[in-house]
């Protein structure tokens, strides 16, 4: 099962590449990451997107407290929490296609931040369904590239945690 | 009043009570060697950097105190790798402290220059690069306290030149606020209340005492413990000593190289008590057929121990001496019968009787017999370490462990080389006690130059070289797993041990029949100098039990 862990962390040089370390060393998988400073400028946020079996999480949550710059760990998957990511999705429009494309965002409330005469690129936010979603739409008129950011993601508030 | 790096350095190594540095000097360290020259602080040279690690890890093992040890950069911090990562494994304090390029070079593959930081950052509890000079006394206090406390490791502190030239005031900070790391030591109670409950209704009940036994100094507890309510005890590797061998309850060591009578009743208890323990594949044999029918209890400081290689069913987290402090209360308040587990305990006596350590003796030297006269003569009053191999197997089993931090061995990383420089850092803590490396013909030569400074500080450190002229247990592996396809498994030319001793002005001692084996023994325990003692011994004999790789315990090839 996935997994989506938030990970708050010292703001320290190396604590990426401990985590990191942590994940190649020991076998586990990160599916994504993302990394921001937080209010605090001591203290960083990541969110990192793992897959595994209850024990495999179990350990990785183990492992990820026990790195000394590590302050706290919550996987948000025993709770209710908002996730999001960003997607750049770079589209080939030919005159033909080019209300297509546009209604194609528009039903996904995503922006044309970028027109060429043969692309426009699409910027478009949501959980990973959506932005999944939206790809394979574009997919068969032609995406040129795509830039994602990592998931950010945040428990939601006066919800009770799932038992 | 302004002070430089260096004088920081050694200054805040005297506030931690750090008695003896473990090192080897070089370009980026020879600030510290500058003010090292007229400190009171002990410094140990060494002959290479990997020998200053266990060195210092021997002491802390032999001392429960933190080992320190002091590098350059580059080369000597690269040659400390292999002891950082034995004392990760084996969860041992030290702090290693490396020289590094000046800060402006730093990343400019200067001379002399390797990212140790960054090398080893999978094999310490933490480390740091300390970047500018105020920094150095506090990262020194952390660095201590991280080491020692919770589950003990190695931490690493790179010190580049620059910050060692720099002034600053001297402040060593007396409190230490750490909002990231806070280990538990007191266990949940409830959990403690249910595990006495299941400890209470158990028929088969065993204990496996770890080397979290040692390291939380709790032997006396866990003694206390096994004796009030008569259950046996087994001990991995690194948890020989944290129960008296000649204990009635004392099964000796479970696993691959484990007893009989442990192996058969780990895998009949109905249940099992893992205290300070990993559940290491070494002991565990396959996981999926071990101690199938018991409830397990586990109590360890780390809770990644725990449900890590073995599904646990009462886990509970904390130091483990304070965890049988609280269900020794708890034992005390309860009705304990008198003989609760006498059936439990015959059939274990049937099991010791049925097959016991052994050997069969002939006219070569038998290993096991070097170990069995060793702890005779010594009357077991002694600190030994072993090398790894039969001669670590062989130690393990027949030499009789009853008090804690009395065996010094690789256990988890499995170091050949490690038993002679972790004598040494053992001597340097105990000058009077009789140090005692057991080795073999193959791993001695792995760390022998350190024989030069056993003898410059004039440590009687005493070397039994068990000479089977080959790698014993790769040997035995190729002859039951590898159809005595013998590959690159022995030594074709061996220098003259004794004459190799004399050369580095040791005393050398050799004894090629079983009737010199005592003799020998005896003159090297009454020579105040470092001796070295060749056994040439029988080179076919194994180490049995032993239970093959991916075979669950009680499935053991017996002699």
């Amino acid at each position: 099962m996935r997994h989506t862990i938030s990970v708050l962390v010292d703001n320290k040089p190396g604590v990426l590449a401990r985590i990191a370390g942590l994940f190649s060393g020991r076998g586990f998988n990160i599916e994504c990451l993302s990394v921001n400073e937080t209010l605090d400028p001591t203290m960083s946020q990541m969110t990192l997107v793992t897959r595994g079996d209850d024990q495999l999480i179990e350990q990785i949550m183990k492992q990820l407290n026990k790195l000394i710059d590590i302050i706290k760990v919550i996987d948000l998957e025993t709770s209710d929490y908002v996730g999001r990511e960003m997607a750049l999705i770079k589209v080939n429009v030919d005159e033909a296609r080019r209300s297509e494309v546009l209604s194609i965002a528009d039903i996904f409330r995503g922006k044309v931040v970028d027109i060429s005469p043969h692309y426009y690129t699409i910027e478009v936010t949501g959980d990973e369904d959506k932005i999944k979603a939206i790809i394979e739409l574009f997919k068969p008129l032609g995406i040129k590239e795509i830039a994602r950011t990592g998931k950010a993601a945040l428990q939601r508030e006066s919800k009770e945690r799932k038992t | 009043m302004k002070m430089k790096g260096a004088q920081i350095f050694l200054e805040s190594l005297i506030r931690e009570q750090v008695k003896v540095i473990f090192g080897y000097p070089g370009g980026s360290v020879l600030d510290v060697y500058n003010y090292l020259y007229e400190s009171k602080l002990q410094h140990i040279l060494v002959r290479h950097e990997q020998a200053a690690v266990h060195a210092a890890d021997g002491y802390a093992r032999a001392t429960g105190d933190v080992g320190v040890c002091l590098v350059t950069s580059g080369p000597g911090a690269t040659n400390t790798v292999t002891g950082i990562a034995t004392a990760y494994m084996d969860s041992i304090p030290i702090v290693v402290f490396t020289g590094q390029v000046p800060t402006m070079l730093i990343g400019n593959d200067a001379f002399q220059e390797a990212d140790i930081v960054g090398i080893t950052r999978p094999c310490t509890k933490h480390n740091y690069l300390v970047r500018e000079v105020k920094e150095i006394a506090a990262t020194i206090k952390e660095a201590f306290y991280i080491a020692r406390s919770g589950r003990p490791g190695p931490v690493l502190v790179d010190l580049p030149k620059d910050v060692l030239r720099e002034s600053a005031v001297f402040h060593y900070p007396e409190q230490l606020t750490m909002r990231s790391y806070r280990p538990t030591y007191k266990g949940n109670k409830r959990q403690i209340v249910r595990a006495m409950e299941e400890i209470a209704q158990a028929k088969k009940p065993v204990i496996i005492a770890g080397g979290g036994v040692i390291l939380s100094n709790a032997s006396k507890e866990l003694t206390s413990f096994a004796r009030k309510l008569s259950i046996p005890v087994t001990a991995t590797l690194m948890g020989l000593g944290g129960f008296p061998a000649t204990d009635p309850l004392s099964l000796g060591m479970l696993g691959m190289h484990g007893t009989y009578c442990a192996n058969m009743a780990v895998t009949s208890c109905d249940l099992l008590i893992a205290i300070g323990c990993r559940f290491d594949d070494r002991a565990t044999g396959d996981v999926n057929r071990f101690a199938p029918a018991a409830k397990i209890i586990h109590l360890d400081i780390d809770p990644t121990s725990i449900s890590k290689n073995i599904k646990v069913d009462i886990p509970i987290v904390g130091d483990v001496k304070e965890i049988l402090k609280d269900c020794l209360a708890i034992a005390s308040e309860q009705k304990v019968s008198k003989e609760p587990h006498d059936e439990w305990l015959r059939e274990i006596e049937d099991w010791k009787k049925t097959h016991t350590l052994n050997y069969k003796q002939t006219d070569t030297i038998k290993p096991q017999f070097v170990i069995e006269k060793l702890h005779e003569l010594t009357k077991g009053d002694c600190i030994i370490s072993t090398e790894v191999g039969q001669n670590q197997m062989w130690t393990a089993q027949f030499f009789t462990f009853d008090k804690p931090r009395t065996l010094l061995t690789s256990g988890g990383l499995g170091t050949m080389g490690y038993g002679f420089p972790a004598a040494i850092g053992a001597q340097v803590a105990f000058p009077h006690k009789t140090v005692i490396d057991i080795a073999g013909d193959g791993s001695i030569q792995m760390n022998i130059q350190e024989l030069a400074t056993a003898v410059q500080y004039q440590l009687p450190v005493k070397i039994a070289i068990l000479n089977n002229h080959s790698l014993g247990m790769v040997r035995q592996w190729q002859e039951l797993f590898y159809q005595k396809r013998y590959s690159h498994s022995t030594f074709a030319a061996h220098p003259d041990f004794v004459k190799l001793a004399e050369a580095y002005g040791a005393v050398g001692l050799r004894a090629t029949k079983p009737e010199e084996v005592v003799p020998v023994i005896k003159k090297a325990l009454a020579t105040p100098r470092t001796v070295v003692m060749e056994f040439v011994v029988e080179s076919e004999e194994g180490v049995y039990p032993i239970v093959p790789a991916g075979a669950p315990i009680n499935e053991m090839i017996l002699l």
